[in-house]
């Protein structure tokens, strides 16, 4: 008991002073921006070569030392702005080089918030921020690595009704994002509007790497016409990634901004990089030159400001903006039993087999006790395990109640689960119910200690 | 004709999760050449396991899906007509999208 106490004074405690921090961090911001404004007045009338202010001679004497790069690079990087759409793994480290690099200025669009999930790859938030902002935490981390760029926050989703006032401010565009409609609609308006567009992604263990729409060079639509099926689409929260993967990619994208605002070296255009980090391989690939028939770029009917705008990019590829987990609706309600429901079941001692049909690998993580794991994929060759296990039970516990044994499904989200179950009910196993909301329901309505992931 | 077959970006998963393939495809005809479009089937009986629709649409490869023949983008050599030579190596790759 004396230890809960403790834990939760000093709970207390970090609270309070975390939102002193807050305060204390917003005032400097303040002073901050501030600050840069008289600096950019008083250096305006003193400047050195190709007009470099000189408090960045000093700070970025490492590019001007490079002959390739020079104050000419520097100068072009200080007049350019970049746009990163997505504060999460691929844009956490591209923002982190980005701010150091000496832009003009840089702007971060996120709509979502701060996890303890998502920080062994988004590198550029800490625990202080988890439930805040991606934008407001990437913003602070950026102005604390660099004043004298100008940061500008958009904590909203990108759309296609807000996407070509945002973009239009910037030079070069960053696609850091995490699914296939924001990616067709970043590349649509880049196209609109003429801008270079830097496009990373990551998935597991591999990751990918072009730059679109620059120097007569192909857009995305160019490349992928046709959107993929939507079960195609491996997102990091269903198929894992590992934190460096994109945190290399996201490098990567960093390198190709710079190289483009900067005006310097050959961009990635018309080749895509290819990252496969489990063999420790990286390939570069000629990819096809920009389509006349795309329906984005080609020379028939290029896209205008009107159709952008109006282009359902939801609909086009089947699947949601946002990254909001599916959930499926497959079985009437007498086909289905809420975790509290299931709870009641197993108090009362009544007779039942759970079928776990997440992978194993997922199962290994944490599952229920008293739970068989068949993963959907094997459901089919393993069903006599099922009709044995129901077996068993009836006759261990079944017989002393005087109770029939039920069968229940379960999954993670509750998905799969309603897969399963409208299989089993094919296959002969009428009664087969599934969990609603799946494991992640047990946690949030029965047991909060039960682990998520 | 022994060629090099690598699948990426999740296609691995097709066939039994494993990315590399080094195939020996049987020509019915020394004389006639053979394509892509051959290969594709070839692939689809003999490599692909699981899930054929995540890998063909019609005869061709499914929307999302990147070929390249010896690092290059099958658009620039004929997609499906692509003439394939002895030690080719062929790549599939699904585009990805996370980040
Ligand atoms: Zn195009």
């Amino acid at each position: 008991m004396a230890g809960s106490e403790e834990e939760s004074r000093i709970i207390r405690e970090m609270e309070s002073l975390n939102e002193s921090k807050r305060k204390i961090d917003d005032e400097i911001r303040v002073l901050q921006a501030r600050l840069l404004q008289i600096r950019q007045n008083n250096h305006s009338s003193k400047t050195y070569g190709n007009n470099l202010p000189a408090h960045h001679i000093y700070r970025y004497s490492r590019h001007l030392l490079l002959p390739s790069f020079g104050v000419e690079g520097q100068a072009n990087l200080l007049n350019s702005s970049v746009l990163v759409v997505g504060a999460g793994g691929l844009g956490s480290p591209a923002l982190l080089y980005l701010a150091a690099c000496g832009l003009g200025r840089l702007g971060i669009v996120d709509h979502d918030v701060v996890e303890l999930n998502n920080l062994h790859r988004q590198i550029i938030h800490s625990e202080a921020y988890i439930g805040r902002p991606k934008v407001e935490s990437a913003a602070a981390a950026c102005r604390s690595i660099n004043s004298t760029t100008q940061i500008v926050e958009y904590k909203e989703a990108l759309r296609a009704t807000n996407a070509l006032e945002i973009m239009s401010k910037y030079d070069v565009i960053l696609d850091a994002t995490d699914n296939a409609p924001s990616r067709y609609m970043i590349s649509d308006c880049c196209v609109v509007l003429g801008k270079p567009l830097v496009s990373g992604a990551a998935v597991g263990l591999e990751g990918q790497l072009t730059v679109y729409n620059y120097n007569g060079g192909p857009c995305y639509r160019c490349l992928f016409p046709t959107p993929p099926p939507t079960t195609a689409c491996q997102r990091c929260s269903d198929s894992g990634v590992l934190g460096v993967v994109p945190g290399i990619i996201g490098c990567l994208q960093a390198l190709e901004a710079v190289k483009i605002s900067a005006k310097v070296g050959d961009p990635l255009s018309g080749r895509m990089l290819l990252l496969d980090a489990m063999s420790a391989r990286i390939r570069i690939v000629k990819i096809r030159g920009r389509s006349p028939q795309c329906e984005a770029c080609g020379d028939t009917s290029p896209l205008t400001r009107q159709q952008f705008q109006k282009f359902d990019y939801e609909s086009f590829t089947q699947s949601p903006l946002s990254t909001t987990p599916l959930k499926l609706k497959l079985l009437p309600g007498d086909a289905r039993i809420s975790s509290t429901e299931f709870n009641k079941k197993i108090k009362d001692a009544e007779p039942y087999v759970l079928v776990d049909v997440r992978p194993s690998h997922h199962y290994k993580i944490v599952s229920l006790p008293r739970s068989l794991n068949i993963p959907l994929s094997s459901l089919e060759d393993r069903l006599p395990e099922i009709s044995s296990a129901l077996k068993k039970e009836q006759e261990c516990r079944g017989l002393e109640s005087g109770r029939g044994t039920a069968l229940y499904v379960v999954c993670r989200r509750g998905n799969d689960s309603q897969r399963a179950v409208e299989y089993l009910h094919k296959m002969g196993f009428s009664t087969a119910k599934d969990i609603i909301g799946g494991l992640e329901s047990w946690t949030f309505d029965i047991d909060p200690n039960f682990p998520t992931y | 004709m022994k060629l090099t077959l690598e699948f990426g970006g999740g296609l691995e998963l097709l066939c039994d999760s494993v990315k590399i393939h080094n195939v020996d495809v049987d020509q019915k005809d020394v004389e006639e050449k053979l394509t892509m479009k051959d290969l594709l089937v070839w692939v689809g009986k003999n490599l692909i396991k699981e899930r054929p629709e995540m890998f063909m649409k019609g005869d061709t490869v499914r929307p999302g899906v990147l070929v390249l023949v010896n690092d290059c983008d099958w658009e620039l050599s004929g997609q499906l007509d692509t003439l394939l030579e002895e030690k080719d190596v062929v790549v599939f790759i699904s585009t990805l999208h996370g980040g």
